[in-house]
């Protein structure tokens, strides 16, 4: 016991003699949060539109003018024919090409209907999608308000029931996008960050040499492993305490659940990520090997942990890849204790999984120390 | 002499260590008496840093036995790491840690007690007069300073044996004599050294030597006794004519 006291001791005293370590479980989770929070949005804006108006009726004139009131696309060109559209398209400088055919209005009064062309550059799907989404949510919108204008002469058709939806967001009503990034980039960074740490460490002894003179030392393998995850555990949770401080500070996200719970996970969630770390860094030769067997877990982490896309949009097998993955959890205990206010109850599958992960990453940290070769 | 300095401090018998098809040492015996100062010398990659390695405890022997402070390196290993000392080729203590961080660190996990440390902080300080230096990082002392902090760190559990492997390396030989003044202050005490060198002037500071040739032990005996044996004035030229052969 007193010898992990003093290899605890010795790794703090080396921690913060590092000069970079308080910048780094400071400033530098804070302004990530900033950045992350602002720019990793899912929301699309800024689609380049351009618009070829072959009718020049007055619908078609109301129809764009609709458009270009609503702010999230920008008409860049009308271009005069479609094969201008297309070349526009082609080259890049526009997402979509809203192409209004001649006689859009004239079919609209003789044919009980008429029908634009949407164009989208499906190379950035988010852009496209959801661009083309808004626009067809404009064009809908149009069609509903001539069709008032032609009630008297369409008596039958008007007067047929519709639907009306009224949604209403919960827990995130104004759909803030921070209150949605700001608690999962958190939960991603303490993970990330600590797990890099504790990668670089036992390489690093290992570089250096003093690993050799810590194997001639009547050590314990579990001291050692343990000396060296207290500390970085200290630091995760100060990381924490600084991002959710960050977070309520500059995001005013809402605490709804119990911090307790959060606390609770995150310590759960270090010691798996720890091992890990642990593991990566037992298992490397060189610092710069372990830098990049972290990246590998950390791509792969960050891409599966739902943080970005939403986990129940990826094929089934993906799915699966998330189950063991620390940051995919982190992420969805922060989001749905702060946001939702779930309770320790309803989380427990996240604890259960992570506390498997525990176990399987320590017994690999453990196992993989070797003091004789 | 007392009954139980008559046990030998390291007796090795037939010790081996295979690479795959390469054999690093070759079923080397020899025995080294409690408070003796053991030379073990050899040309690079005849097998020394292998050998002591086995006898410390950091690599497992492939045949042979061996005993270190009278316990078995195969079966005692943790028994046999509380008795020893060590001080690697690579200078391995704490660089971002300053002097007194480091012996408290290591006298922490030899365990010692807070008290024993303290006492034996004060007394290494002032051995290596380090006064001035006591709180400063281990990194920005001159590299003869460090390696006789590490001689001193290494025997900071007052144990029966240290093992050094090339400690003296880059060092001037002012630095070097002073180094060994410290082993010499050691093995007095009863300390017994075993040491492995590249340098022939400190192999004659030794009581006995092992000249090592290609994993097997070529020579072995006193400074003295090797020169009459291979009828050499100094142990350059005895190493020089084993390592020809």
């Amino acid at each position: 016991m007193q010898r992990l006291l003093f290899i605890i001791q010795k790794e703090f005293i080396q921690i913060f003699r590092n000069k970079g370590m308080l910048p780094l479980i400071t400033v530098v989770p804070i302004v990530q949060l900033i950045v992350l929070s602002f720019a990793a949005s899912n929301e699309v804006k800024d689609v380049n539109l351009a618009i070829v108006d072959l009718d020049h009726s007055q619908y078609a004139r109301e129809l764009v003018h609709k458009i270009e009131v609503a702010d999230r696309f920008i008409l860049v060109d009308f271009p005069p024919a479609t094969r201008h559209g297309d070349e526009r398209l082609q080259d890049g400088t526009v997402d979509i090409v809203l192409t209004i055919p001649p006689d859009f209005e004239q079919d609209f009064f003789k044919n009980k209907g008429a029908a634009v062309q949407l164009l989208v550059n499906a190379i950035n799907g988010q852009q496209a999608t959801v661009g083309a989404a808004y626009l067809s949510t404009i064009v809908r919108d149009f069609n509903q308000e001539i069709q008032q204008d032609v009630l008297p002469v369409r008596r039958l058709a008007a007067g047929a029931p519709r639907i009306e939806i009224a949604s209403s967001n919960w827990f995130n009503e104004e759909l803030n996008y921070q209150y949605f990034m700001a608690p999962g980039i958190m939960g991603e960074l303490v993970t990330i960050l600590v797990m890099l740490l504790t990668a670089m460490n036992i390489v690093r002894e290992r570089e250096l040499g003093t690993i050799e003179q810590i194997n001639v030392t009547p050590i314990k393998k579990w001291q050692f492993i343990l000396g060296k995850m207290i500390p970085f555990l200290i630091v995760g949770l100060i990381l924490l305490t600084v991002g959710l401080t960050a977070g309520k500070l500059i995001f005013d996200v809402p605490f709804r659940g119990s911090l307790w719970v959060i606390f609770a996970y995150c310590l759960v969630n270090l010691a798996a990520v720890l091992g890990l770390g642990l593991f990566i860094s037992n298992i490397s030769d060189t610092q710069q090997q372990a830098l990049l067997t972290t990246f590998f877990f950390v791509i792969i982490f960050i891409l599966l942990s739902g943080l970005f896309t939403p986990i129940e949009s990826m094929p089934t097998w993906a799915q699966y890849l998330t189950v063991p993955n620390p940051i995919a959890h982190f992420v969805h205990v922060m989001r749905s204790v702060l946001l939702k206010g779930s309770t320790f109850g309803d989380v427990l599958y996240n604890f259960k999984v992570t506390a498997v992960l525990v176990v399987v990453f320590n017994v690999l940290a453990v196992s993989s120390y070797r003091k004789v070769v | 002499m007392t009954a139980a300095s008559q046990q030998p401090a390291i007796t090795a018998t037939g010790l081996t260590k295979k690479f795959g098809d390469f054999t690093a040492v070759d079923a080397i015996t020899f025995s080294v008496a409690q408070g003796e100062v053991f030379g073990f010398l050899g040309a690079n990659g005849a097998g020394k840093t292998t050998a002591i390695k086995m006898l410390i405890g950091l690599s497992h022997p492939t045949a042979g036995s061996a005993t270190v402070a009278g316990f078995d390196i195969a079966t005692q290993r943790e028994q046999v790491k509380e008795n020893i000392g060590y001080m690697s080729q690579k200078f391995s203590l704490y660089e971002d840690l300053s002097v007194l961080q480091n012996i408290n660190f290591y006298g922490g996990i030899y365990g010692l007690s807070r008290r024993q440390i303290k006492d034996k902080s004060a007394e290494i300080i002032e051995r290596l007069q380090l006064e001035a230096h006591a709180t400063k990082v281990v990194g920005s002392l001159p590299l003869g300073w460090k390696q006789r902090l590490a001689f001193a760190v290494a025997g900071v559990h007052d144990p029966q044996i240290i093992f050094m492997d090339e400690p003296t390396g880059g060092v001037d030989p002012v630095t070097r004599r002073r180094f060994w003044e410290m082993i010499y202050a050691a093995a007095e005490v009863g300390t017994t050294i075993f040491v492995t060198t590249h340098y022939m002037d400190e192999a004659e500071y030794c009581n006995r030597i092992s000249i090592m040739v290609a994993g097997k032990i070529a020579a072995l005996g006193s400074p003295r006794q090797l020169k009459d044996d291979y009828e050499a004035a100094s142990m350059d030229e005895v190493f020089l004519k084993l390592v020809r052969d």
